[in-house]
């Protein structure tokens, strides 16, 4: 569920906080101070949340290891001051924040494959990130405390096995320079599993020998296997904190946790005139909404799951109470339903997401990651992502029907194998309004359509280079450097704080 | 050699299990000096009986039990399994799930039929001595792989009894090792990679890694030898065109033409490293002695089957057991003297048998009790068979893994400060 927005209130316990926190040298009770807690517990969740979202996105955007890349992700862990630098003072903040907030988010993502999958893969990266800017001589340290038996080898052992070390190290280029340079790890064969298998290590003695390169391989590897056991530990114990009515809330919000606009605020309301609606949707709708749409009109009708996701992105886009009972009714009426029943059964009910009736929560339309993760369609059901929910057979007719190019079909069907669902969006973007960059990073349908507009009514440069040509292009299946500057712009802004509706549940 | 009948195999076999078989070595290499508790008592064995009756989880309590049951029994042949979690006997009495394989040696199996589509004198199980040499070269490259690049030190080679060698590892930690490190370990060890119908199967890249030139270095030795001479795989155009199925096409003509031009597979040969290396740097296809290496291995390299290997659970079969089609006893190979090993001069077991039945009848009347005596022929007679030369191969084996054993204890109890 969504709610709408009332700014959340930041809590951070200062001086004079504590004393009101704690006026008495007695308790009787601490459940005025459990809110505080949640609140705080559930602010460096969030932060986390925020933090490997940019991971991703950045991770799709840039290179991994390349300049951009790196400065962009210490920037975005710098603002949401989390640990990244060894040798800074002050680290211990950081670091508890770093702490705290992964094992909440552990209870979070733990729930589904689909999360865990998520989880493990930017929480992989992020190590992958700290690690390659680890200073040398802290990095002996390192992997001594972490219980991995690497030692590095001394500059004699190393010329001694010279030639054999370069070459069998794919990641050397095979100058004894850059062997002089770089330290070589000692370690048990059966623990470098992955290199010595492909022959890609140079066995001796039962040892690889291991060059500083590869073996964040083998950190991440090591890392990967626990944190998943972790995981998978974590979730059968699960069940008992799922029924603390307290927590669940929270974790539940975490995980589909979208940290961006909402579309909820009504600046658009009436600038949409209903007759627009079937233009709009093959130009500038998302091809979410845009197939609920086309069965909408086909069918006459639309079952729960594609009101609610339909019904409240036109919301977003500016649809006001009246026109939206106006053009759901018109619809089902045109298939044979009674006026009355439309009336009793469903004028309630989008009344009721507009805030008018029951509870009055003005119901935020869906972001990507909830319609990606929620709800699947079943047979019958025309919501979801089409890049997560439809088989890439149909998926692909879908985009020829659309006149999408095969190269940019071939990109797309890429990106959602890569299970990268909202670029392959973005890249559905691109090829409509015939831009190379999209521009923004996509997180909820209704930005699509913002975007879509802006593009359409000429308020944004139009980064158009040639023409798509119709032939088919083999292009690496994730987006490599993008223009950096926008892209970066449309992040900031999207990760603006406005998680409300939380206190909801607490005030409740 | 007396020839070997088949039909004859439960008699011999009774004489051989009474007589001859090894039990005390036998015994003392499974039971690893009683270290770790149950660890003989846990061993899987299966059986083979006459009429191809196949039973599994065999065990036993000690050296005389598993006589005992061997003698009862008379196998045509013996497996050897896993140690598990509990006695494979009562498996059936163990909780479902509760019954688990936790280690084995880690064990390799090398088949001459494997090679089929590479070797001209024999096909599918027959073998000769042209072709034998695929598992001289074979037990050279992947022993010293072993010893060398993984630190193997306890590396069991044995006679399979028809077609092929098999190695067993006994260090204790490759013991314990899992099933993932053991495929890869297969894996490092593959290069010929493809099935029939694949014809190119090996690629090398630019970058050698240390394994595969170490392994061409051990094939340049038998390569003239055993390729060129009793292979003779450049011998007409039939087997030269198989040749050039791994060669870039644009020299095709050219080594068609010249090769009718030499008289021998050595000739040729030398010809056709002369038209590779002459071949355009430049382009795409490989040239030098890439090209030249990789037909090399694709003829010689050792043939894995990773099956056997990955499966801690996996049975094979087991020393000194007999080969029923062919009656020869599988019996260790001397690492010292891998070039000399000729299959064809194994014992079968109605050889040795035979040489048996000529002791007693010279031995007879010198003893007097039966039954003390019975013992007493037993730790002499293998002795006095052709058997005595590989059970003396075995007994080295098992000093070093006693010798390996008392270092280990001696560095624990150092540590431990026990003096």
């Amino acid at each position: 569920m969504q709610f709408s927005g009332r700014k959340r209130k930041k809590m951070r316990l200062t001086g004079d906080q504590r004393n009101v926190c704690y006026p008495h040298s007695l308790q009787f009770t601490w459940s005025h101070l459990l809110k505080a807690y949640l609140d705080r517990v559930e602010s460096l969740a969030i932060d986390r949340v925020k933090l490997l979202k940019a991971v991703e996105n950045l991770g799709v955007s840039y290179v991994k290891g390349t300049e951009p890349y790196q400065s962009k992700l210490e920037n975005e862990i710098r603002k949401l001051k989390f640990s990244f630098r060894e040798n800074l003072e002050n680290e211990y903040e950081p670091r508890r924040k770093d702490h705290i907030s992964h094992f909440i988010l552990r209870l979070a993502y733990c729930q589904s494959e689909d999360l865990r999958r998520w989880f493990i893969q930017q929480e992989m990266d992020l190590l992958r990130f700290r690690f390659s800017i680890l200073p040398k001589d802290k990095i002996q340290n390192f992997l001594k405390d972490s219980h991995l038996h690497f030692e590095a080898i001394s500059d004699e052992e190393k010329s001694v096995r010279e030639p054999e070390i370069l070459a069998s190290s794919p990641s050397l280029s095979g100058s004894k320079m850059e062997l002089e340079l770089e330290s070589v790890y000692k370690i048990p064969f059966a623990d470098a599993l992955d290199l010595f298998r492909g022959r890609k290590v140079y066995l001796e003695g039962g040892f690889a020998y291991v060059p500083l390169k590869d073996i964040v391989a083998i950190v991440l590897n090591e890392f990967r296997a626990k944190l998943s056991k972790a995981l998978a530990l974590t979730a059968r114990s699960l069940p008992a904190v799922q029924s603390d009515e307290r927590l669940q809330p929270l974790l539940n919000h975490l995980s589909h946790s979208y940290t961006g606009q909402d579309y909820s605020t009504q600046k658009n309301a009436g600038k949409i005139s209903l007759d627009q609606i079937d233009s709009l949707s093959t130009k500038s709708f998302p091809p979410c909404m845009r197939q609920l749409h086309k069965a909408l009109r086909e069918n006459h009708h639309l079952r729960h799951g594609g009101r609610m996701q339909y019904g409240l992105f036109l919301k977003g886009i500016g649809l006001t109470l009246e026109q939206a009972l106006q053009f759901w009714k018109q619809e089902f009426i045109r298939g044979k339903m009674d006026p009355d029943k439309f009336d009793k059964g469903y004028s309630y009910n989008i009344r009721h997401s507009f805030g008018k009736e029951g509870k009055r929560t003005d119901y935020t339309p869906f972001s990507c990651m909830k319609i990606i993760l929620t709800n699947p369609p079943s047979h019958g059901d025309y919501h979801g992502c089409p890049f997560r929910h439809s088989d890439p057979e149909l998926l692909k007719q879908k985009l020829q029907s659309y006149k999408i190019s095969p190269g940019g079909i071939q990109q797309i069907l890429d990106l959602v194998k890569g299970t990268h669902y909202q670029v392959a969006c973005q890249k559905y973007f691109e090829m409509i309004h015939n831009v190379d960059d999209c521009g923004f990073s996509l997180s909820h349908p209704n930005q699509f359509f913002f975007e879509s507009q802006r593009i359409l009514s000429g308020n944004k440069d139009i980064r158009k280079e040639s023409i798509q040509p119709e032939t088919p292009q083999p292009k690496p299946s994730v987006q490599k450097a993008k223009d950096a500057s926008s892209a970066l712009a449309c992040l900031n802004s999207s990760l603006e704080m406005d998680m409300e509706g939380l206190e909801d549940y607490f005030s409740e | 050699m007396e020839t070997f009948d088949p039909a004859e195999l439960p008699e011999l076999l009774k004489l051989y299990y009474r007589r001859l078989f090894p039990y005390a070595q036998y015994y003392r290499w499974l039971n690893y000096g009683g270290v770790i508790k149950n660890y003989f008592q846990h061993r899987e064995f299966s059986f083979t009986l006459k009429d191809d009756i196949y039973i599994r989880y065999q065990s036993f309590n000690n050296q005389s039990d598993l006589e005992k049951e061997m003698q009862k029994m008379n196998p045509y042949k013996i497996d050897i399994g896993a140690v598990y979690s509990h006695r494979p006997n009562q498996h059936n009495t163990v909780k479902l799930g509760a019954f688990q394989a936790q280690e084995k040696e880690l064990v390799f199996d090398i088949d001459m039929t494997d090679y089929d589509d590479v070797r001209r004198c024999c096909s599918s199980a027959d073998i000769c001595s042209k072709c034998w040499t695929l598992m001289t070269m074979a037990i050279h490259i992947i022993d010293r792989a072993l010893k060398e690049d993984f630190g193997f030190k306890h590396r069991l080679w044995v006679y399979s009894g028809r077609r092929g060698v098999h190695c067993w590892v006994c260090d204790e930690s490759v013991r314990k090792l899992s099933s993932a490190v053991r495929s890869g370990i297969v894996e490092y060890l593959s290069l010929v990679k493809g099935g029939q119908d694949v014809k190119k199967k090996v690629h090398l890249s630019e970058k050698i890694h240390p394994f595969v030139s170490k392994s061409i270095n051990i094939i340049k030795k038998y390569f003239e030898e055993y390729a060129l001479v009793d292979q003779d795989i450049l011998e007409n155009k039939e087997s030269w065109d198989k040749i050039l199925a791994l060669v870039p096409e644009t020299i095709h003509e050219k080594l068609q033409q010249n090769f009718q031009k030499y008289h021998n597979s050595l000739q040729r040969w030398e010809y056709l490293k002369k038209a590779i290396s002459w071949q355009d740097n430049t382009k795409n296809d490989k040239c030098g002695p890439l090209l030249e290496w990789e037909i090399m291995l694709q003829y010689c390299f050792p043939r894995l089957d990773i099956n056997v290997s990955k499966g801690i659970n996996h049975l094979l079969k087991s020393p000194f057991s007999v080969h029923p089609k062919t009656g020869r006893i599988s019996v260790p190979i001397d690492l010292q003297k891998v070039d000399q090993f000729d299959p064809f001069t194994v014992p079968t077991i109605s050889s040795i048998c035979h040489e048996l039945d000529a002791i007693s009848i010279n031995d007879e009347g010198k003893e007097g009790n039966e039954a003390e005596s019975d013992i007493k022929h037993r730790t002499r007679d293998y002795k006095k068979t052709s058997l005595a030369p590989y059970i003396k191969v075995f007994e080295q084996f098992l000093e070093n893994l006693d010798k390996s054993r008392k270092g280990e204890l001696l560095k624990k109890s150092d540590l431990q400060k026990d003096f």
